[in-house]
């Protein structure tokens, strides 16, 4: 079979930059998208950007997804963005989830992150969109 | 392509993103990469590739870590491929080995890659040796491959590793377990990790016993060692056991045999691989093959036949 051309599954690194230990939304998530069948990176708690960024390098992810409840994320986001540039690699979409305001979501959007997902957001709709980022950036 | 020079020497010369792309590809099957594994090839085959298997939640993503800490102070380099499962449902996986790993982010000297299965049994994904032969070829001193969590008869590591280790824990069964053929039987090393839980007494003496009762088939007799990844204990003499064992195979004279025998089968599976995708898609597009088929579904010819057909045995 591995002679035969077909479609590889979309690998996505789920990981949870900051301090707080809330990644009961994040494992959700992974489990979501690994029902889309997609190949999720499970990454888990209290990343460094670096760390974050090392991974999807190594793992050669077509999409990064962020989940953060500790307030952090202004300083945290924009950092995980410019470490992807510095590496070559600002092509890789990264979409986030947590506790973001309003006007944080604004700033993080002009500043590159491609979705933000507040509390309430229906999985499919998440799924649909980490399909459609995933697809543009392959 | 107007790039200086191809994947290949890339990858030798430590691009690590040139790494992670072939192995996606290799991976993906990507005819792309078979040019790559041609001319990596010559390169491989040199270091020791350390397999961790054993049954699902017995800690050998923990031990990987402890590992990899270990042989970094040591100064050692290392590529890890760690297997988890692909859904037979959605096909999706979640790669959760990576959340037990602790290392310095900007330390080139640890590559860590997480693999899923893709529908491949035995333990690994089909392409998992393709994967320890890049790191290789990238320069890493050893590496280590971590299988999904398996059951008895998963022991395609075999195959793949050059040192076995078979991680169990306390209370996983009697000493009958000890005896069954399978996993047991593939082990260099027993790691019996969680060895700071009681029981780990009794695993080790039922261990023991199997090994008294002499060596392998290859003249090696199976190390046990006792590990707990939370002191954390043991984990010199685990690597200690592996040394042993790799200079064991570096002294043996039935080791080239061996290799010969692996490289046979890899062969022979490879042509499996690629006669029965191309059959299977005959089958699918050929018109005259369509009829053999519709002939067998008619309970005209049977399918045993109809295979003989497909690939002529050479017989007169």
């Amino acid at each position: 079979m591995a002679t035969k051309k077909r479609r590889a599954p979309v690998r996505v690194l789920i990981a949870k930059p900051g301090l707080d230990g809330h990644d009961r939304g994040a494992k959700i998530v992974a489990r979501a998208l690994r029902d889309a069948g997609m190949e999720v990176i499970y990454a888990g708690l209290r990343q460094t950007p670096e760390e974050i960024v090392r991974a999807a390098l190594e793992e050669d992810v077509d999409l990064i997804g962020l989940s953060i409840l500790s307030g952090a994320h202004m300083a945290l986001f924009p950092k995980v963005l410019r470490l992807l540039k510095k590496e070559k690699a600002p092509a890789i979409p990264v979409f986030a989830g947590g506790i973001i305001p309003d006007e944080d979501a604004r700033r993080l959007r002009r500043l590159g992150v491609r979705a933000i997902f507040g509390p309430g957001t229906s999985l499919a709709e998440i799924v649909r969109a980490a399909e459609q980022l995933a697809r543009r950036s392959a | 392509m107007s790039r200086p020079r191809g994947p290949a020497e890339a990858i030798v010369g430590g691009d690590r993103r040139a790494l992670a792309r072939a192995i996606t590809a290799v991976e993906s099957g990507d005819p792309s990469a078979d040019p790559l594994l041609r001319a990596i090839f010559p390169r491989t085959g040199r270091i020791p590739i350390v397999g961790l298997t054993g049954p699902l939640g017995v800690g050998k993503s923990s031990l990987v870590n402890l590992l990899v800490g270990q042989l970094r102070s040591a100064g050692k380099t290392v590529g890890v491929v760690a297997v988890d499962p692909s859904s037979p449902f959605s096909g999706g996986s979640v790669l959760g080995d990576r959340i037990r790993l602790e290392r310095r982010a900007d330390d080139d000297g640890v590559f860590f890659r997480s693999m899923a299965s893709r529908g491949a049994v035995g333990g690994l994904a089909a392409s998992t040796r393709d994967v320890a032969r890049l790191l290789e070829a990238a320069g890493f001193d050893l590496v280590l491959v971590e299988t999904v969590g398996s059951g008895q008869v998963d022991v395609t590591i075999r195959e793949v590793a050059t040192t076995r280790i078979v991680v169990l824990v306390p209370h996983l069964g009697d000493e009958v377990q000890t005896l069954k053929a399978g996993l047991f039987e593939i082990a260099d090393v027993f790691c019996i990790n969680k060895s700071d839980l009681p029981g780990s007494e009794t695993a080790e003496r039922h261990l023991a016993e199997l090994a008294s009762l002499g060596p392998g088939p290859d003249g090696w007799r199976a190390r046990i060692v006792r590990t707990s990844a939370v002191q954390p204990f043991g984990l010199p003499e685990l690597w200690k056991a592996v040394e042993a064992h790799e200079q064991f195979l570096a002294a043996s004279p039935d080791h080239p045999a061996e290799l010969r025998r692996r490289l046979s089968e890899e062969i022979v599976g490879r042509v499996r691989e690629l006669v029965a995708s191309e059959i299977a898609e005959r089958l699918e597009s050929d018109p005259d093959l369509r009829k053999l088929l519709d002939r067998v579904v008619a309970r005209q010819l049977d399918p045993r036949s109809a295979a003989d057909r497909l690939v002529p045995r050479g017989r007169a």
